[in-house]
């Protein structure tokens, strides 16, 4: 008896410290992130971290805010969810002077999108008026929702597809000097609902393709909806969104879909896409980030595409994929997919993924986003691999917050009630509550995670002085300055567009590379830079649109840490000659043009 | 989440045994869930991962043993703790593993620290997952999304376990609770404004599958009179009613959790005050009442 009593005593000190335990893991937690709410100034990051972002929009000439849609009135009740997107930033030299512009969508009808050019001392000008890409959100044709830049007729310059909730356009770049809209000759169809695009040569013709993502069905029109059951029939398992297309480029300024013929076929909600060659085979592969459902990847084998995201593991559990960009964030050669989803506390916990490729026979990944620690970011949007302090191992900047608006009140009830039910009610716009002012995960701090190269990633956004909390939607990244230092533009939805210019300690080195296609694409999208130095190997490629509603720069940044030994760098162009370079210095840009 | 528990058949042939033992209503519950469990995830992916499952299946179990071991002296039958087990590994959503390890090793310890009159008063996997929603919010959450979009996959889950519930005898708690939340729907929908599709939308959705064809007819943890568990019943959808009314997401679970040893409680008490009444009276001369 008096043994039984003794167990009872010890059961219930036992499960007294069980209960405690969540307390004391998030004790544990908050003590080895010590920066992760601590303000500092540029100084003590530089000496810590080293680097830190100065946000300097409005020194740079620019204060741009972003104008939300509105759409159809049926809508009204829930219009700040159903018109959540559309801020996007594209990055640009469509001039070819060597520094790169910057190019900003707006969506409210009438709106103005802006191209700021570059005026190489630190500001920029607005010149997309005067070169006709300004007013593309005119009544009636839809508003945008994101831009992607890539040279599709090979004439030196960098052309713009215009991604839309409405009828996608094509503008044709007349050697940096205006825009001439060549979409109705170009095959586009009259009317996509889409978020995401993508240039890529899928079959390596030399001539580049666009892929392009609908979300919701291209049937629709926001503004004159004719039932409100437009919205996805699952939270997780969505099938009734837009059609994909794939344009294969006919080289005569127009364009063939293809995408059934090539092996895509998705009616998934997709959000974001970016290609890259993941398999090895030498043709980009597609992968896509579907919101209300799993992701998707496209292997290519010699231009036709099959879906292997649940053989390749990428495709298995359902989330909310948001982004899509790829980092070799292991130095290893191969890169890693970053894919961004939900998480808030207590509610729903989805968590970020990274896909890491594992050894072995055949493509495989696993999702090590919590063994490496840039699991939980809030509701995530655009993410982009780059190397912020050039210490030689990428670092990933995440946007987060979805709707900011009371500071009190939050939809987030009233979103999961609906959310968990039968696809009879999730999908009729009209059976969601209104969101009366309440917020849905608004107000978020963003991630900046810095890699220390032996498996770990730390977020220091408050530290290095990224401390807004606008609703983050998009990121692109460019050396705006020719410093040798990662800059990111940040594209917020109805907020101000900010340029985080990253100062970076001295003594590290970098080295950059312009590439220009001459039997590949001239944009040279597609094409790979292995970089060798001091005893290891980093890879990356040209992208033709990545991240979220977002295109990084053309020139491929590479950080090289301290005392950098270059051994050589190995370009393989889409065209599939190699071609390796020795004798490369640090702290140069090299422009590169693939040999005839 | 307790398998209601019958009497098995003594003697019997062989196969008829082997059948019988399977039909054992000790076993019907675990498979039924685990059916959901498998066809879910084979079709939809409903689970992150396996291994999370049987993390809390495998801690369940094992805690089970241990404790009921200590503290009562026997081996127990596995299929309670493993319908513990499972319902963490399908109710909690958290990317971590420890997570899923507290909540079932909590889970079962309560159904041993937690006891009143020798019963213990809380659903074990209600008042894991309450306690881990609670303590733990940064770290989990609780099943809030859908599972595919199969009408036809939603009406065989409801047949299936009415059905089984029915020959368990426990189907009135369940379409009590059913009819009452939806009536409380429809007048929570007039209340707020919001649409009535709104307001029922929860109860087509898993979370609820698993919680009124497993949670809240556990007949360990519910009252023993049929009318105590139409009431309870009916209870537990009030307080969810008011708690909803107040935006609580995980209403039903914590509904369940308060009202459910409440009625316990209040059934004991009941007893108690019956037996009293029904005991002879106290002999106040002994003398007496030998004379």
């Amino acid at each position: 008896m008096k043994r039984i009593s003794a167990a009872r005593v010890v059961l219930m000190i036992v499960f007294a410290g069980m209960l405690a335990t969540p307390a004391i893991m998030r004790r544990f937690a908050s003590g080895r992130a010590p920066s992760a709410s601590a303000h500092s100034d540029c100084q003590s990051a530089l000496a810590r971290y080293g680097f830190c972002f100065e946000e300097v929009s409005k020194q740079a000439g620019i204060d741009f805010v972003h104008e939300a849609p509105v759409l159809d009135p049926k809508l009204k009740g829930i219009m700040p969810e159903v018109a959540s997107m559309g801020a996007s930033v594209s990055i640009v030299d469509y001039n070819r002077d060597g520094w790169p512009d910057i190019y900003v969508t707006n969506s409210g009808v009438g709106s103005q999108n802006h191209l700021y050019r570059n005026n190489h001392d630190g500001t920029f000008t607005d010149v997309a008026a005067q070169l006709g890409i300004a007013d593309v959100n005119r009544p009636g044709t839809g508003v945008s929702m994101g831009a992607v830049w890539g040279d599709y007729d090979n004439d030196g310059y960098e052309d713009l597809y215009l991604i839309k909730w409405g009828k996608p356009e094509l503008f044709h770049n007349d050697a940096g000097k205006g825009f001439t809209r060549v979409t109705e000759d170009s095959g586009l169809p009259p009317w996509i609902n889409a978020n995401t695009a993508v240039w890529l040569d899928y079959d390596n013709d030399g001539k580049l393709d666009l892929f392009v993502g609908g979300y919701y069905p291209e049937n629709v029109n926001l503004w004159r909806l004719a039932s409100t059951r437009m919205m996805p029939e699952s939270f997780e398992y969505a099938r009734n969104g837009g059609r994909k297309y794939l344009f294969h480029n006919l080289g005569n300024g127009r364009f063939e879909e293809v995408s059934v013929k090539a092996g895509i076929g998705s009616r998934r909600w997709a959000l974001a896409s970016a290609a890259a060659d993941l398999s090895g085979t030498g043709y980009p592969d597609l992968f896509v980030a579907n919101d209300y459902g799993v992701s998707e990847l496209y292997l290519n084998d010699h231009g036709h595409f099959h879906e292997a995201g649940a053989e390749t593991g990428v495709g298995f559990a359902p989330k909310s994929g948001m982004n899509a960009s790829f980092g070799d964030i292991f130095n290893q050669g191969k890169f890693s997919i970053y894919v961004s989803n939900i998480s808030e506390e207590g509610v729903l916990i989805q968590g970020n993924n990274l896909w890491v490729p594992q050894e072995g026979n055949g493509l495989h990944y696993q999702n090590m986003a919590r063994d490496l620690g840039v699991e939980l970011g809030g509701w995530s949007f655009g993410a982009q691999f780059g190397d912020f302090n050039n210490d030689g191992n990428l670092d990933l900047f995440l946007e987060n917050g979805y709707i900011s608006a009371s500071r009190t009140r939050s939809y987030w009830y009233d979103f999961s009630k609906v959310a968990g039910g039968n696809s009879s009610i999730i999908s009729d716009a009209s059976h969601w509550p209104a969101f009366d002012g309440r917020s849905l995960s608004g107000y978020q701090q963003k991630k900046v995670w810095i890699n220390d190269g032996a498996g770990k990633f730390e977020d220091v956004a408050q530290a290095v002085g990224v401390t807004d909390r606008h609703d983050g939607r998009a990121v692109a990244l460019a050396d705006l300055w020719n410093t040798g230092a990662l800059d990111a533009v940040v594209a917020n939805q109805a907020g101000p567009l900010l340029i985080y210019k990253d100062v970076v300690a001295p003594g590290t080195d970098w080295i950059e590379f312009d590439l220009e296609g001459t039997r590949s694409n001239h944009s040279a999208i597609g094409a790979q830079v292995t970089l060798f130095w001091n005893g290891q190997k980093q890879v990356q490629a040209v992208s033709g649109g990545n991240g979220f509603a977002s295109e990084d720069d053309r020139r491929l940044h590479f950080g090289l840490g301290k005392n950098s030994q270059i051994e050589k760098a190995v370009i393989r162009w889409p065209s599939g000659a190699l071609q390796t370079m020795a004798d490369l210095t640090p702290k140069h840009l090299y422009h590169v043009k693939e040999p005839q | 989440m307790n398998a209601s528990v019958t009497s098995a058949p003594q003697l019997a042939p062989a196969p008829v045994a082997l059948w019988k033992k399977l039909l054992d209503s000790r076993f019907t519950p675990p498979v039924f869930i685990t059916l959901i469990l498998l066809v879910g995830n084979l079709q939809f992916g409903i689970l992150e991962s396996y291994q999370k499952t049987l993390l809390a299946i495998g801690v369940s179990i094992a805690g089970e043993m241990i404790l009921a071991r200590i503290f009562l002296g026997k081996w127990p039958h596995p299929s309670s703790a493993y319908i513990t087990g499972i319902s963490v590994g399908i109710l909690l959503r958290s990317p971590a593993y420890w997570t899923y390890a507290l909540c079932a090793a909590i889970s079962i310890t309560s159904k041993y620290a937690l006891r009143f009159n020798g019963r213990h008063i809380w659903n074990p996997s209600n008042f894991g997952i309450c306690a881990m929603l609670f303590l733990a919010s940064d770290a989990v959450a609780g099943l809030s999304i859908q599972w595919g979009n199969n009408f036809a996959a939603l009406i065989a889950i409801w047949v299936l376990g009415s059905l089984i519930l029915w020959r368990a005898r426990r189907f009135h708690i369940t379409a009590v609770y059913v009819v009452s939340f939806i009536a409380l729907s429809l007048l929570r929908a007039r209340i707020t404004g919001d649409p009535w599709q709104s307001e029922i939308s929860p109860i087509t959705g898993p979370m609820y599958q698993l919680f009124i064809f497993f949670m809240i007819t556990d007949p360990k943890t519910t009252v023993r009179s049929r009318a105590g568990q139409c009431i309870v019943a009916f209870a537990v959808a009030l307080v969810e009613f008011f708690m909803r009314l107040d935006s609580s997401i995980y209403a039903p679970l914590y509904a369940l959790c308060w009202v459910g040893p409440a009625a316990l409680f209040i059934e004991m008490w009941l007893n108690a005050r019956h037996k009293r009444a029904a005991a002879p009276p106290a002999i106040a001369n002994p003398a007496a009442a030998r004379s």
